[in-house]
């Protein structure tokens, strides 16, 4: 467990000294929050139907998003991609870890170091200035501590699953990016997911995505309820560990394509 | 009329100093500190049509930039430049339309592509009439060799392979001048012979001008009457090597591994410059001790594991030239 | 001028069938683009689904809008991506190559790279753009379409003249500018939606700074016979995209600009 850890937190600090990638990608986010606040602000000017969100919500929900944009699996672990790339992938098999744990622990500094770098930042500044709420009660507060951890473990195993396709280089690539374009959709980057039509909720609500992004923000805002905060959990753990269990029969399958390949 | 006349040419660059430390950073962003480096400081030579000649000189002389200056890739501070009757800068398209030039670590060539293609390619940016390029490329094909590597894309090649095709590419439109950037450079034995033997005929049998620039003393030995040298931005000699090496010293060095490596080494022609662990170092004159004289009594008197004479290195030439350590 | 345009689409044609080597992965990647840049018309649609219209706007008079910058970019895209590699060809010294052959470094760096991925932007953008058109189908006239063809090239103009614009700054500093970015990427977001939902410095900024108002906004107006401004002469919407010629020439001056600097400083 502690060689774990150690990677873990290595990684973790390697990742932290992105710095300057992570503020130019602020000025970014900040377009990208001012022009979709706009937006949104527009629509709800046309209509005074009442909606599954209200307009101080939506402004809140898109300043905590991009707050927390990198909890959102995007991109896979390049110094994996590396190994792959070049066959060296193989040393890794004869490490006295387990190679799947050690893939995942790698995603989860991945995930979790420029979500701290980012959500600092844009916490200050769309708290203080552009409108981001804070959670209305202690209990929200809290159960959105939990939901975030839940978020994290997912996101980590849809970051490894993108990670494993590589092994399989042909389409490897074409899968992260397919991978990274549901993403962003379902889990409410492009579009809070309330605000998705009444019929897709179901389907919606059933897949991962929405474990990531949507419903750990929603208990922030109290949208949902602290007191669910155990079903929202359940959805995220539940699809952390049918992931865990699909990636790793990939993986097994993956790595034998490697070596009997000759890597 | 010269082929190229190079008069009082002046280039200083400023660098950017980069302030140490993550404060230094943050200061940096605020008030840059430049230091001026004066790569060129007045130089001037004349070359005619059909020299090969040699530019030599220690790492931050001054080399590449006079080429690049000459190429038409840098634009000088002052001074004077004509190569073949143009100003290299100032008529960047016309000029280089008439040179080519080949750098010993960088290919010109199309990394995925067959060599034949990136010719193809050259011809087409060259614009070479057709019939002079089938031609050209064939007499280049059959000179250095390259039937069997038509083919083959560039990234394939054997670093020897490589510069022979460099070579071609860079001769494809037929220019008149060649500049040769360290041609040799991590080529094995047999390939650094076939570029000498190419670049020898190229210059005796179709009159091309060649500057060639290496560190590579047996390039310039093989290949260059005249051999100029710059040292700081300033040419320091302009003549053959005997005249550059004689204006120094005649000396010779005696290099002997000795089997003792505590054993005194002595002679009364020869002092002994260095000592390093069993490696001695000793310096004569030739004109008063024959290396074979010097060697016979060495290896009488000493057990000796190997031994080698050499001229002394051109930095130390240099070196003494000019009174400072470059070495 | 038709010689160096034959030589930039033989090097296109080589960066193409580099990557024609790779069909399989070539599909997924394109696929990828599709989905990725067609998700956020997705976006819109729930958008529209939800609240009906924006600022009397209906869904496919913003559908014509997504689809001219979509694709416009896409075309930007899909050969204006020599200039990425660029900055790396400033720091490996493989310019210097560039400047020893007679051609223009422009035309030879606009021709280091074609991605054909791109098609996927704008796959997705046309059949955006169609399915607006057959909705709007009252509204067509011979003079209108070429209108909103003359949108898209000048568009296409002005993308690749940022591209352009982006790179030349690289002649002068080692940062990679991810400003450029937010102005290409979020640019194109900006534009799917009418200007007059924004903030008045916004609009400001995209009209006279980075003019992409010009290139959809404005034509969209004349196309959909709407008046985008009281006051604005009739004509202004039909040139509009013009603008984005002229941009493309003042930035290919910037990038001589580029070149000479780099000369002078040397590297």
């Amino acid at each position: 467990m502690s060689a774990y850890m150690a990677i873990l937190s290595a990684r973790f600090r390697m990742l932290l000294q992105y710095r300057a990638a992570a503020f130019a990608g602020f000025a970014t986010q900040l377009f990208w929050g001012l022009i979709r606040v706009m937006i949104f602000e527009a629509f709800y000017r046309s209509t005074t139907q009442p909606q599954p969100m209200q307009f101080s919500q939506v402004v809140t929900y898109v300043w905590l998003s991009q707050a927390l944009l990198g909890m959102i699996p995007w991109n896979v672990d390049s110094e994996v991609r590396g190994m792959i790339r070049t066959g060296t992938v193989v040393y890794e098999l004869a490490r006295p870890l387990d190679l799947y744990a050690l893939w995942y622990t790698r995603a989860i500094a991945q995930r979790s170091a420029p979500t701290v770098l980012r959500a600092i930042p844009m916490f200050i500044v769309a708290g203080l200035l552009l409108g981001m709420q804070p959670p209305p009660s202690p209990a929200s507060a809290a159960a959105w501590v939990v939901a975030t951890v839940g978020a994290l473990l997912l996101s980590a195993a849809l970051t490894t699953l993108m990670t494993l396709s590589l092994l399989w280089t042909i389409s490897g690539e074409g899968i992260v990016r397919l991978m990274a374009a549901l993403v962003t959709i379902f889990s409410g980057l492009v579009l809070p997911l309330p605000l998705f039509p009444n019929w897709a909720q179901p389907v919606l609500n059933f897949l991962p995505f929405r474990g990531i992004i949507d419903a750990p923000l929603r208990v922030y805002m109290g949208h949902i309820p602290p007191a669910q905060i155990g079903a929202v959990l359940a959805h995220q753990i539940g699809w952390t560990l049918a992931l865990a269990l699909l990636e790793r029969a990939l993986l097994a399958r993956g790595t034998r394509r490697l070596v009997v390949q000759g890597g | 009329m010269s082929q190229i006349v190079v008069e009082n040419l002046v280039k200083t660059f400023r660098v950017a100093e980069r302030q140490a430390g993550t404060w230094g950073a943050v200061r940096g962003l605020v008030h840059r500190r430049y230091r001026t480096v004066h790569a060129l400081n007045g130089i001037s030579f004349a070359l005619e049509a059909g020299e090969l000649v040699g530019y030599i000189g220690p790492n931050g002389a001054g080399k590449s930039t006079t080429v690049k200056t000459l190429a038409g890739i840098l634009v000088p501070d002052s001074g004077r430049c004509e190569v073949l009757g143009r100003v290299p800068w100032r008529e960047r398209l016309a000029h280089v339309r008439h040179i080519g030039v080949v750098f010993g670590q960088r290919t010109q060539l199309w990394w995925d592509l067959p060599v034949i293609e990136s010719f193809d390619l050259l011809r087409d940016i060259y614009r070479v009439p057709k019939a002079d390029y089938a031609r050209t490329r064939e007499e280049l094909i059959a000179l250095l060799n390259l039937q069997p590597l038509l083919d083959v894309p560039v990234r394939q090649l054997s670093l020897g392979q490589r510069m022979r095709c460099d070579l071609a590419a860079s001769l494809l439109h037929a220019p008149p001048l060649l500049f040769l950037d360290e041609p040799t450079i991590g080529l094995d034995a047999v390939s650094k012979l076939a570029v000498r033997d190419f670049v020898k005929r190229l210059n005796r049998e179709r009159g091309v001008t060649v500057i060639l620039t290496t560190h590579d003393m047996d390039d310039i030995e093989a290949l260059c009457t005249r051999v100029i040298l710059i040292g700081q931005g300033q040419i320091l000699s302009d003549g053959t090597l005997e005249d550059l090496r004689g204006r120094v010293t005649r000396e010779r060095w005696l290099i002997v591994d000795l089997v003792d490596a505590d054993e005194p080494v002595c002679d009364p022609d020869a002092d002994v410059l260095r000592r390093e662990d069993h490696r001695v170092t000793l310096r004569f004159d030739p004109a008063c001790v024959s290396s074979a004289a010097l060697i016979s009594r060495i290896t009488a008197r000493h057990a000796v594991r190997d031994l080698f004479v050499q001229n002394p290195p051109i930095e130390e030439i240099i070196a003494r030239l000019y009174g400072d350590s470059y070495a | 001028m038709g010689d160096a345009l034959r030589l930039y689409f033989r090097y296109l044609g080589l960066s193409l069938r580099g990557q024609m080597q790779y069909r399989a992965s070539f599909w997924m990647l394109t696929l990828g683009q599709m989905l990725i840049t067609g998700i956020e018309f997705l976006g819109i649609w729930a958008l529209f689904d939800r609240f009906g219209s924006l600022r009397g706007w209906s869904l496919p008079e913003v559908a014509l809008l997504y689809g001219i910058v979509n694709c416009a970019f896409a075309l930007a895209e899909g050969v204006g991506r020599g200039f990425d590699i660029f900055p790396e060809m400033v720091k490996s010294g493989d310019f210097d190559r560039l400047l020893l052959r007679p051609r223009s470094t422009a035309l030879q760096v606009a021709g280091l790279e074609m991605q054909l991925m791109r098609i996927g932007r704008l796959v997705q953008g046309l059949a955006v753009l169609l399915w607006a058109a057959s909705a709007l189908h009252a509204l067509w006239t011979p003079a209108r379409v070429a209108l909103l063809l003359f949108a898209i090239c000048g568009g296409a103009c002005l993308f690749y003249g940022l591209f352009i614009l982006q790179a030349t700054l690289s002649f002068w500093t080692i940062e990679t500018l991810e400003i450029m970015n937010t102005v290409t990427y979020g640019g194109t977001e900006t534009a799917q939606y009418p200007m007059t939902i924004y903030r008045p410095w916004f609009r400001l900024f995209f009209t006279f700074v980075v003019p992409l108002a010009c290139m959809n906004y404005l034509p969209a107006n004349a196309i959909l016979g709407r008046s985008p401004l009281p006051g604005l002469p009739l004509f202004v919407p039909w040139v509009a995209p013009a603008v984005g010629i002229i941009f493309l020439a003042l930035t290919l001056q910037i990038w001589r600009l580029g070149v000479r600097h780099y000369r002078s400083t040397g590297n």
